[in-house]
Order: C-alpha cells, then structure tokens, then sequence
C-alpha cells in the first residue's frame, strides 16, 4: 500500500512557520474569495439602489414572517455545527451524528422553503409598471396625490394575480386583467403608506390596466427589476452554498468519515471545523441579505 | 491564547481531552448557545426595528446595517473562532476586509461622482 507515503502533511499537526494545520488556511484563504465574490454583489446591489429613480426600489414585496423563519433556522444550524464539532474534541460520536443530522436537516429545510415556497410565489406574482403620461389615468390605484402629501415617494406599479395569463404572450390581448394586491386596491390609506409584517391576502378588486398605458410588465422574476435581479441572484448563490454546505455535511455522516473517526479522531474533528467554518460563513452573509432585501 | 487546545501540540489522537481540556469545550458550548440565542433575539430586533419610522429611510437602514455588523461580529468572533486564532488568519482577514471594503467604496464613490465629460 501506498497510502502511508501520501499521507498529506500537518493535517492535525501545527505546520512550525504558520502555526497552523493546513486545512485551517486553505479554508480561510477560500474564504477571503467569497468575501469578495458576495462583496462584488453586494456593490452591484448599493449601486443600483442609489441610483434607482423614485418609486423604482419596491418595499413589502417578500414575505417577512417567512424570511425571519429561514434566518433563525440558519442560525440554529449554525449552532448545532459548532456543537458537532465540540462533540468530536469531546469524543462523542453519537452526539456529534445527531448534531449533524440535525444541521443537515436545517439546510434543506432553508432550502425547501425557498425553493417550494419563496420563489414560485414571486413567480406567480405580476406586476406592470404604468407610463409616465397615464399615470393620472390609474391614480385611484396608485394614490400618487395622497402619497405626495406625505412626502413619500411615488407609486408607479400595479401588482397582483394576473388574471389572464395569456396576455404577457398573446399581443392581441389589449389588457391585463389584474386582481390586485391590497395596495393597489386602497392607494391612499395610511395603512398602506409602509410595508406589513404579516403578508395581506389579495384584494377582491380586479383592475383592467391597458397595455398602451404600460411601460414593462412583467411576473416577478430576474428581468421584473433590479431589486428582483439583485434578489435571485444574491439568494441564488446563497442558495447554492448552503446545498454545497449540506452536500459536505452528508458525506461527513457516510461510514467512510466514521472510518476516519476511528483511525484519527483529530483529523476528522479538523475537517468537521472547516466545513465548520464554511457554513458559518455562508449564515453570516444571510445576516445582511435578509435586512437589505426583506426589510429595507 | 496560544495554548488553546484546539491549535497547540495536540495529545495522540487515540487519546480523548485531557480534562482540563473536556471542559475547556464544555463551557465553549455553553458560550455558543449564549450567542446562538443573541443571535435570535438580534433578528426579532431588526424585524421590529424596521417597522419603526426612524425620520427617514436612510436611518432605518443604518439602524438595520448597525445590529447586522454586531451579528455578523458575534459568528465570526464566537462561532469562527476568531476571538482567538492565528497570527497568518487574521492577516488574511485584515487584507480580504481592506479590499472588501474598497469594493463597497468604488459604488459609493461612483453614484456620488459628478464629473460628466
């Protein structure tokens, strides 16, 4: 056997310049690039959002109790791997494989909601952006007079179920039947001057918006608006970490790393750590995405 | 510091804690259930903190920056073990924070140039 001669150096122990085992760097340095990865989009997001045109940057359009639900979720998670982690220095293993069970479990559930849930009920969900010159034409939907005596900024955009589908594709349609969000069903209510909390039903109005008076319309997804690109794109990644976290998480349950346990308990409780790390790394950047989309 | 069980010469890997180290790791666990719950409390409180009128929009996402960075702080002190690491990681961290830092800027600096040729 070979293996003996490729044992892979200081993986438990210190390397004498650093003062480290490697893995401990490698994860670090890898890290320092996500921080620039996010940090390139997070610019992109301050970008486009300073200089959005009034009433361009919508609030209240995701649902807050169920972003709030995913945060303390992700950072329940982010708990439980340091304690799978204290668990190995400790020599637990039957805890620390409930403790990472109960990690993984987390991650998808994260996922499921923002996959299952979330985006598809952005997907179904439209919008049509109302011409300069027929604003007036839609006032009692927008309450642009009401909304301006409060020193607010305009509202531009009329949302809710689209009732005819068919007519994002079919151009002899004139119109889009919309039944619109409450917002949009009573403009000029103070109650709907800030965004809610708790998700409002639709209202029962439906509004016919004419195609002529429309500027861009469109369901909410990547192409609906900077706040919705910046949206998936920012989540999307997100996303992607926290399946690659979990993916991790599942190999590390397998026998072969229970094997590595056995033959050296240091050197798994190290890889647990940095995987550790990456997770950790991956709730704190949820940290801001959920303020900076969810509630600003 | 230095000898933190976790980085220093560590016993024969066969071996479990020593115990001093056993409860080294027992009261770190206590300290990451403290922060897990903080970290909680934290989001209730910028979830109510943003539906405060603080004057203006700009307030409130000040307000909401400011509790995210002392949430952020706590994961990578507390959770990442930064609190007490290597001389090598925080010189990585201090440089990815510099550059990371001037990618934020280059936005700002950009939307409030004025120089049009």
């Amino acid at each position: 056997m070979m293996t003996s001669d490729m044992e892979i150096p200081y993986a438990v122990k210190a390397r004498p310049d650093t003062g480290l085992w490697n893995a401990k760097v490698g994860i670090w340095l890898f890290l320092a690039s996500e921080v620039m990865l996010f940090g390139g989009l997070f610019s992109g997001y301050i970008f486009l959002r300073l200089g959005a045109a009034p009433g361009h940057w919508p609030r209240g359009l995701l649902n807050v109790p169920v972003g709030t639900m995913n945060t303390a979720i992700l950072i329940s998670s982010s708990v439980s791997v340091v304690f799978a982690w204290a668990s190995l220095k400790l020599r637990q293993f039957r805890a620390y494989q409930l403790y990472m069970l109960f990690t993984i479990v987390c991650g998808v559930l994260f996922l499921t909601v923002k996959l299952g849930y979330e985006y598809p009920a952005k997907f179904n969900h439209f919008g049509a952006y109302i011409r300069q010159s027929a604003l007036p034409k839609y006032e009692a939907y927008l309450g642009n007079a009401h909304l301006a005596a409060r020193g607010l900024e305009p509202r531009i955009e009329i949302t809710g179920h689209l009732e005819n589908r068919e007519a994002l594709t079919n151009p002899r349609i004139a119109d889009y039947e919309i039944q619109v969000d409450e917002t949009n069903a009573d403009p000029s209510s103070p109650e709907n001057d800030r965004p809610h909390f708790w998700q409002r039903p639709l209202s029962d109005k439906v509004v016919k918006v004419a195609k002529e008076d429309v500027e861009f319309a469109s369901m909410f997804v990547p192409r609906h608006s900077s706040f919705f690109a910046t949206y998936f794109t920012i989540t999307g990644l997100h996303g992607l970490h926290v399946l690659a976290g979990v993916l991790v998480f599942c190999y590390y349950l397998l026998p072969v790393s229970a094997a590595l346990y056995r033959k050296d308990p240091e050197h798994f409780a190290n890889r647990v750590e940095v995987a550790g790390l990456f997770w950790h790394f991956v709730d704190l950047v949820w940290i801001f995405v959920f303020p900076i989309f969810y509630l600003l | 510091m230095s000898n933190h069980p976790a980085h220093g010469p560590s016993s024969p890997s066969e071996i479990g804690p020593t115990p001093e180290e056993a409860a080294h790791y027992r009261r770190h666990a206590r300290l990451y259930l403290v922060v897990g719950a903080v970290l909680l409390a934290g989001t209730a409180l910028t979830v109510a903190a943003s539906y405060i009128n603080f004057g203006s929009m700009a307030a409130n996402i000040k307000v909401a920056l400011l509790i995210a960075t002392v949430k952020a702080s706590l994961v990578a002190l507390v959770f990442m073990h930064l609190k007490e690491e290597k001389k090598p990681i925080y010189q990585v961290v201090g440089v990815t924070a510099l550059f990371a830092a001037g990618l934020i800027l280059l936005s700002v600096l950009a939307f409030f140039d004025h120089i049009y040729l």
